[in-house]
């Protein structure tokens, strides 16, 4: 099918107007590194915001390896590598996340090493992690915002528990793990084998 | 020829008392043989019928006897359909990885009858180059892991139906459907004919051919007249979206134990529940639409 060339024209016209960046979404994705002030344009409640921070999301404590947090009881009194290279230390952690150019300080901040930082500079705790898995998985982020992805527990008309993102994926190696799946129903067949005995 | 003795009227008023007399004594004996317990449960009304009085009796009466029979306390809730609330489940597809976890805390939440073996949930694998074809699909799969290359997993169970052939075809009114979209099972109407089986065209009913088995120490307490209540010898059975939590505000029991949150569940009636935020944004299908069952449990694809 083929649409008629004023109407092509029209709705060519259209698309193009949405996508015209407006100021008021501006904002809402490149937020400003806390601290600096807030925009006019980020108080309105409905602006889409790729970065969710304020809203509330009932998450447990995040999956932390034992004895690694806070990162500040070893990091605090070490001096800031910024070269990158092989770790001498958490040596258990295998990077298969993204592209190779990926690494430690592209998500953890070097120099509040309790915090993780988005890439607009802002700081996140890491129970807010999902802030900044979001900047790239925008869709698995609003997902999972609205309850399309992941798992909740508790109410279905009342208070949920939310996961991090960080509770299914790991975030240095995020592909879902296989599982040995539980047993196999009993063919009818044997069923009735059992009973005859 | 010598008259027929039946024709002779004194005779056949014997005839009448006999058997009148044969019928009185042979109920009588019926009652007189077993306890009030049983003669209650034989004359009970059907559930839907039952004044609150009665609904009382019939609950206390239950309560006592699974009571004794477990050695601990176990309830029977009978709260009715919230206002305002049509449940709809959906199920992501593109997320499921065949595990059974779902189908075995079913097990558990329900009381579902170990040996002879009742699931509620049947996990299908099938060929992801085929896609979603029934036939082709195995439920008996056991790989040392999942997911197997090549393959997705699609879990059956009822679909809650909101035109629901099974409760059309019984014909004792045992199942029907509630005014939130459940389809039940009152096991002490239930005759056990499984015409209901036969109707439904998703297999999700399930008949108790053994006095169901349940471990004690594993029975769950919590139960709902028309769910997870122990169940007699001889009735059918089915998924309810777990009745018992759900009326409370609770996520049915699979959706709680998916470790990968395919399963989805909420309101149907309410635009921003979870299902609602699936049917509105993702690419939705229905089991065998072609059937017209129009059922209220939607697979989708979250990628």
């Amino acid at each position: 099918m083929t649409l008629p060339r004023p109407l092509l024209l029209l709705v060519a016209a259209i698309i193009s107007l949405s996508c015209t960046p407006s100021v008021s979404s501006k904002p809402a994705l490149f937020p400003p590194p806390e601290g600096e002030g807030t925009l006019v344009a980020d108080k309105a409640p409905d602006a889409p915001r790729a970065d969710a921070g304020g809203e509330d999301f009932p998450v447990p404590p995040p999956p932390f390896t034992e004895g690694v947090f806070p990162c500040s009881d070893c990091h605090a009194s070490m001096e800031t590598d910024l070269t990158r290279r092989e770790l001498g230390m958490h040596d258990y952690i295998k990077l298969e996340h993204g592209p190779r150019e990926r690494w430690c300080f592209d998500c953890h901040n070097p120099t509040d090493r309790d915090k993780l930082r988005l890439a607009s500079g802002a700081l996140v705790p890491f129970s807010e992690s999902y802030r900044l898995c979001g900047q790239c998985h925008g869709d698995k982020y609003r997902d999972w915002r609205v309850g399309v992805h992941g798992k909740r527990t508790g109410f279905w008309n009342g208070k949920k528990q939310y996961l991090l993102c960080a509770h299914c994926h790991n975030p240095h190696s995020p592909h879902f793990r296989p599982l040995q799946p539980l047993p196999p129903p009993v063919a009818p067949a044997l069923i009735k084998a059992k009973g005859a005995e | 020829m010598e008259p027929d003795p039946r024709d002779d009227p004194s005779e056949s008023s014997r005839r009448q008392f006999l058997k009148a007399v044969g019928v009185a004594a042979s109920a009588g004996a019926f009652l007189a043989g077993c306890d009030e317990a049983t003669r209650e449960a034989f004359f009970q009304k059907h559930f839907k019928e039952l004044d609150k009085d009665e609904l009382a009796k019939v609950i206390a009466r239950l309560e006592k006897d699974y009571s004794a029979k477990a050695g601990k306390p176990v309830t029977v809730d009978t709260t009715p359909a919230m206002d305002g609330v049509l449940f709809g489940y959906a199920l992501d597809l593109s997320r499921c990885i065949g595990c059974r976890r779902c189908v075995y805390a079913c097990v558990k939440e329900n009381n579902q009858s170990r040996d002879p073996q009742i699931h509620w949930i049947t996990v299908l694998e099938m060929k992801k180059e085929r896609g979603v074809d029934i036939f082709e699909s195995d439920p008996y799969y056991d790989s040392k892991e999942v997911p197997r290359p090549g393959h997705f997993y699609m879990p059956v169970q009822c679909q809650q139906c909101q035109n629901p052939p099974c409760v059309k075809t019984c014909p004792v009114q045992a199942t029907w459907q509630e005014p939130d979209g459940i389809v039940v099972v009152d096991y002490n109407w239930c005759i056990g004919c499984r015409c209901c089986m036969s109707a439904c065209p998703y297999g999700a009913r399930h008949f108790n051919w053994a006095d169901p088995s349940v471990p004690i120490d594993e029975l769950n307490p919590v139960t709902h007249y028309l769910g997870n209540r122990p169940r007699p010898r001889g009735v059918v059975e089915k998924c309810t979206f777990c009745v018992q939590r759900s009326r409370h505000g609770k996520y049915p029991a699979c959706v709680e134990i998916c470790p990968v949150g395919a399963r989805k569940f909420g309101n149907l009636l309410d635009p921003a529940s979870e299902v609602r935020e699936v049917i509105g944004g993702k690419r939705v299908f229905i089991l065998k639409e072609e059937l017209n069952t129009r059922p209220k449990f939607f697979y989708f694809y979250g990628v």
